[in-house]
């Protein structure tokens, strides 16, 4: 299997698995908005809970979740070795750089992007993943079914002023690190086409934008709904 | 010295391959025993090394440049001739040979040309197969273009870059030479003299750019694959670092140094904008398939374009001389080099040049524009014209271009026989460090055939027949010989080093090229060149008394290299001079103005200078000695050219 | 024009090297950028002081020998070699940053000269099609659709400047690697080779010490020659459709 190896250490196997999890994980936020959108139900929380446990109760989306956090230590992980190996690569810098002229922002800030999100990403399992698999969280009861009370933990954060500025900015973070990194995941994949290349870039930009801004929404108006 | 050519018995068409029957091959085991050396890596170069390394000889390769891919064989945009006849439009090997011996103005050898003709369409086999792009029509068959001299297409190219691209396909074969162990590749080393043992050429002396070492290398033969002498001019197409001093030591170690004053002036040119210029930009003679060449009729008229009164656009079809056309109408734009390139001359003596300096034409495409479209020039032409704009801040789809005549070409070299080696045995020299193809003019798009043929298809043969008697026993590089010529080399760089004079080099090399520019240019007299001998003779002992070289040996320095390779400019510089005051006749691109037709063409003599000048070094301080080569022409007349 | 100009120097390898400033008078606008050195290093010269070593040859933006990163940029401002940039972009009085390409395959050797050779054993690793001289087919018996052999020659145009590393945030040759790669990839005579040649040649550039591709763009956005960044995404293609088919273990 030393070919297996050798594929995956090298500089461009690195990259594939950059770009194979982080599409696996933009995959994954969709999802996670739509179950987000039931924090906005008018029902003090019924369908989020119902929903928060189907998530962590079922075998399929168990197994699934497993993956998930393979994903996301790959891609950091693999982010990290890539940034030293990188910064080896250049281990003595120029004194003056004018790479605002020949790239952009997000594509030469990515590391520090997902700094930004990673960050945010343990904050953000402490207070509700981690409640909600080991914590103590409030239930409540509907139909005589026995629910976790997740909703009041997020709505208790979403109460926070800071906890809302800071999730606001995390999704900014974000929405600059899927802007360069949707469309790249895809050149690095090799799919560079005149007449796909078009679309996978249009795509990127209206999800890089949409996604973040309604994930960072949600918390908002339940902040705005607490005043 | 009688001058042996070697050239085979037989009728034209048959002498290569007897010849190649006839040489002397060495066992493919015992190959493996014998180490070549080549200095250089353009394209004789590279593929020369290539092919040796295929073959199973040890070789090692040398370039002053970083890198092997960077030798100036790169910068050739037009194209490379092959007697294909992929056109239909009555190609053949002979009609390639008979316009390239015509070209030369009939100063070159038959039996050379016929074989550069013969394997010309070897060549485009060869880069096809190793991958180079050449354009291609949508049938997906290999595309062709015209070129000066030629009334046939026959010129295969890949967009402007066609030198370029053959050199990265010799390159990529030298790579995998290098990659196999066959090839030891040095480069930024310089190659500073030739060893001798015997009477045989056994080695070379370098220095290494970067530490300064002075190194010996052994070999069973050195082929020196090391371009022209243009730089001599000082202001040149050549790259700043193209250079004599590997011919010049060999020269000075016995190989004979050919028709040194036949220079190739390349009439299409940007002309020159001060006196900071460093060097010359060419731009592809294939524009003149579709450019236009005039300059007004009136001096008035010029007067005023030069002092920016007047907008060429602005100026009317009839006050405009398409002097090419008019003088030429059969050639019209396409004449030889040097015949557009004297034309241009003598319009700006009249006082009809364009651009402040009065030294410039135009070449116009308002017609080729509104023939074919503005997109299908750009095709054609577009990184030429970006290239222009770049250096002229002048769009050339708006107004025409300015192109003036600059030095491009040496046609003169080393010496060599039909088997490409000198006059020294082992000693080899091919592409344009040699003599032997072109005559006293070079057509375009030969070059690279010339470097390539050279390369490929005739040294890996002919070098055979040398080293099939050569011993296996390789000479150590402890041998006296070696110690002798390191010292020497060493002795005249620590002298160098220590003149600490008053003057930069650049300063002795710009005044040199003033000197060879006024008075061995585009045309030349008995009085000037012997003008020119003195002054040259004086900057040469001023140099070595006045000359300001920076720094040491054992350190990277620019300054050391450059006053090496003037130093033997110098010395080139005197010996042209000699040997075009020898020559009193006018031929391609050497014009004697007391050698003219009535209509003021130049007026071969061919009673008199059919014959190759060749060179011989009789020591420092001496005169050199005038040896000669007759030519016979058994399959051409000669004719005075005539394109009209 | 009157330049200021802030030149790198490094006596050689060892050296530890640092910026000195040079003062410029009577520039004209027609001179090349390295025109602009020659007037300074004759300068220094008259002083008695080591001109400033950089690498040049051609001078017509081919050779792709010069390499100077002039103000942050490889090459300078405009999308072409140094050698092609004219003193006419920029403007009197400017301070002009000179600096040599920075990477660890690119070790200085003096001043701005650096030792690129690295692209050499690049090129040695599988950068050619392994034919020997002679015993070949007719040139015309290998019909290459003309848009192929025009997409082969817009990435065999690359000149080998290292434009491309200098520009990259990772000193990443992706660019270089994937244009020789996509030229043989894309003709008939690359075929037989293709799946070693993109494995070896992808091997020795991690070998050289290369960094790795983020898409920024910055490479093909400096390049003198405008190679473009599709020959990365199929130097992609080429490299894990030969690890997972070939069958070199």
């Amino acid at each position: 299997m030393s070919w297996f190896s050798d594929t995956i250490s090298s500089t461009l196997g690195r990259k594939v698995l950059m770009a194979l999890t982080g599409l696996f994980l933009i995959i994954f936020l969709l999802v996670h908005l739509i179950g987000n959108f039931q924090l906005l139900h008018a029902d003090d929380g019924q369908a989020f809970n119902i929903y928060a446990k189907f998530m962590t109760s079922n075998p399929i989306i168990k197994t699934t979740s497993y993956l998930l956090y393979a994903t996301f230590i790959i891609h950091i992980v693999w982010a990290i070795l890539l940034s030293v190996q990188n910064k080896k690569a250049r281990p003595v810098g120029y004194a003056v750089s004018a790479a605002a002229t020949n790239s952009s922002w997000s594509s030469r800030n990515m590391g520090i992007l997902g700094t930004i999100v990673f960050i945010f990403l343990v904050l953000h399992l402490k207070h509700f993943w981690y409640e909600m698999h080991w914590g103590g969280i409030p239930t409540v009861m509907y139909d005589g079914v026995e629910f976790k009370d997740l909703y009041a933990v997020v709505n208790m954060a979403y109460g926070e002023l800071w906890y809302v500025v800071f999730y606001v900015l995390a999704m900014g973070g974000l929405m600059f690190h899927l802007y360069h990194g949707f469309q790249s995941a895809f050149q690095t994949l090799g799919l560079n086409h005149p007449k796909y290349t078009p679309v996978i870039k249009g795509v990127g930009i209206v999800y890089s934008i949409a996604v973040p801004a309604a994930f960072a929404a949600i918390p908002l108006i339940m902040f705005l709904r607490t005043i | 010295m009688k001058l042996d050519s070697k050239i085979p018995e037989g009728p034209l068409s048959e002498k290569w391959s007897k010849h190649k029957f006839n040489v002397k091959l060495v066992n493919p085991a015992n190959k493996r025993k014998y180490d070549i050396i080549v200095v250089g890596t353009g394209l004789a170069g590279a593929s020369a090394a290539a092919s040796f390394g295929e073959l199973g000889y040890n070789v090692k390769a040398f370039c002053f440049q970083d890198s092997p891919r960077r030798a100036h064989s790169i910068a050739a945009q037009g194209g490379i001739n092959a007697a294909k006849n992929y056109q239909n439009d009555g190609d053949s090997i002979f009609r390639l040979f008979y316009d390239t011996v015509k070209g030369g103005d009939y100063r070159s050898r038959e039996a050379n040309v016929h074989r550069l003709a013969e394997v010309s369409v070897d060549i485009i086999d060869q880069c096809v197969a190793q991958g180079v792009p050449f354009a291609r029509e949508y049938g997906g068959l290999l595309a062709n273009r015209s070129f000066g001299g030629a009334q046939v297409s026959r010129t295969f190219y890949a967009k402007g870059q066609t030198g370029q691209q053959l050199l990265l396909g010799a390159y990529s074969a030298l790579s995998r030479q290098v990659a196999n162990g066959k090839v030891k590749m040095y480069s930024r080393e310089d190659m500073l003299d030739v060893v001798m043992k015997d009477g045989q050429a056994r080695g070379i002396i370098t220095r290494n750019l970067i530490t300064g070492k002075i190194e010996s290398h052994s070999a069973h033969a050195v082929v020196l694959a090391t371009g022209g002498y243009g730089n001599v001019f000082y202001l040149s197409t050549n790259a700043m670092g193209s250079n004599v001093t590997a011919a010049w030591r060999a020269h000075k170690k016995g190989a004979f140094f050919a028709n040194p004053c036949f220079t190739q002036i390349h009439p299409t040119c940007i002309p020159v904008s001060g006196d900071h210029q460093s060097k010359l930009t060419l731009m592809s003679e294939s524009l003149r398939n579709d450019g236009r060449v005039w300059v007004p009729k009136a001096v008035e008229d010029a007067e005023k374009i030069r002092k920016g009164e007047l907008k060429p656009t602005n100026l009317p079809e009839d006050k405009r001389d398409y002097y090419l056309e008019v003088r030429y109408p059969s050639f019209g734009n396409l004449v030889p080099r040097d015949v557009a390139s004297r034309n241009a001359k003598n319009v700006c003596d009249e006082g009809r040049g364009v651009a402040k300096s009065g030294l410039a034409v135009y070449l116009d495409f308002a017609d080729a524009i509104k023939r074919d479209g503005r997109d299908a020039i750009e095709g054609r032409y577009g990184n030429l014209f970006d290239m222009y704009q770049q250096i002229t801040g002048e769009n050339p789809y708006e107004t025409p271009m300015m192109i003036y005549p600059a030095v491009h070409y040496t046609m003169g070299g080393l010496w060599v026989d039909y088997n490409l080696m000198t006059t020294v045995p082992g000693l080899y020299a091919i592409g344009e460090a040699n003599f032997s193809d072109h005559g006293a003019n070079r057509l375009g798009a030969s070059a690279l055939m010339q470097g390539l043929a050279d390369g490929y298809f005739v040294i890996p043969y002919t070098i055979g027949d040398y080293l099939a008697k050569m011993p296996y026993d390789k000479l150590s590089t402890d041998d006296e010989v070696f110690k002798t010529a390191e010292k020497e080399v060493k002795e005249r760089i620590y002298t160098l080093l220590n003149i600490k004079g008053s003057k930069t080099v650049d300063d002795f090399h710009k005044a040199l090229g003033l000197i060879m520019w006024e008075y061995c240019g585009m045309s030349r007299n008995a009085e000037g060149l012997k003008k020119a001998k003195g002054e040259i003779k004086k900057l040469k002992e001023d140099f070595w008394k006045d000359v300001n070289v920076i720094g040491s040996n054992e350190e990277l320095n620019q300054s050391l290299e450059k006053a090496n390779r003037v130093a033997d400019l110098l010395e080139l510089g005197e010996l042209m001079v000699d040997d075009a005051l020898d020559r009193a006749e006018s031929c391609g691109g050497h014009f004697r103005e007391e050698s003219q037709t009535e209509e003021g063409e130049a007026l071969r003599i061919d009673d008199e200078y059919s014959y190759v000048s060749a060179w011989e070094f009789k020591g420092e301080g001496e005169e050199e000695v005038l040896n000669k080569e007759d030519l016979i022409f058994e399959n051409v007349k000669l004719t005075q050219r005539s394109y009209k | 024009m009157r330049i200021k100009l802030k030149v790198w120097r490094q006596k050689n390898n060892k050296d530890k090297g640092g910026f000195k400033t040079y003062d410029l008078e009577d520039i004209s606008t027609d001179m090349s950028f390295l025109e602009m050195f020659d007037v300074l290093n004759e300068k220094l010269v008259r002083q008695g002081e080591d001109p400033v070593h950089f690498d040049h040859d051609c001078r017509e933006g081919i050779c792709g020998m010069c390499s100077l990163y002039i103000n942050g940029k490889p090459h300078g401002p405009k999308q072409t070699t140094t050698c092609q940039l004219h003193m006419r972009s920029f403007s009197d009085g400017d301070t002009i940053t000179v600096e040599p390409w920075r990477a660890t395959a690119f070790p200085v050797l003096k001043d701005l000269v650096v030792d690129r050779s690295a692209f050499d054993r690049v090129i040695q690793s599988g950068g050619y099609v392994s034919v020997n001289t002679g015993g070949v087919p007719d040139a015309n018996e290998i019909p290459i659709p003309k848009k192929a052999a025009d997409k082969a020659m817009d990435a065999a145009t690359c000149i080998g400047c290292g434009a491309c590393v200098a520009a990259c945030k990772n000193a990443s040759a992706m660019l270089f690697v994937s244009a020789k790669i996509s030229q043989f990839a894309l003709l008939p005579q690359g075929q037989t080779e293709r799946k070693t040649r993109a494995e070896k040649m992808v091997a020795q550039m991690d070998a050289e010490g290369f960094g790795a591709c983020t898409n920024t763009g910055a490479c093909s956005a400096e390049c003198p020659k405008e190679i473009s960044l599709t020959n990365i995404a199929m130097m992609n293609r080429e490299f894990f459709g030969a690890k997972l088919s070939s069958d070199n273990i």
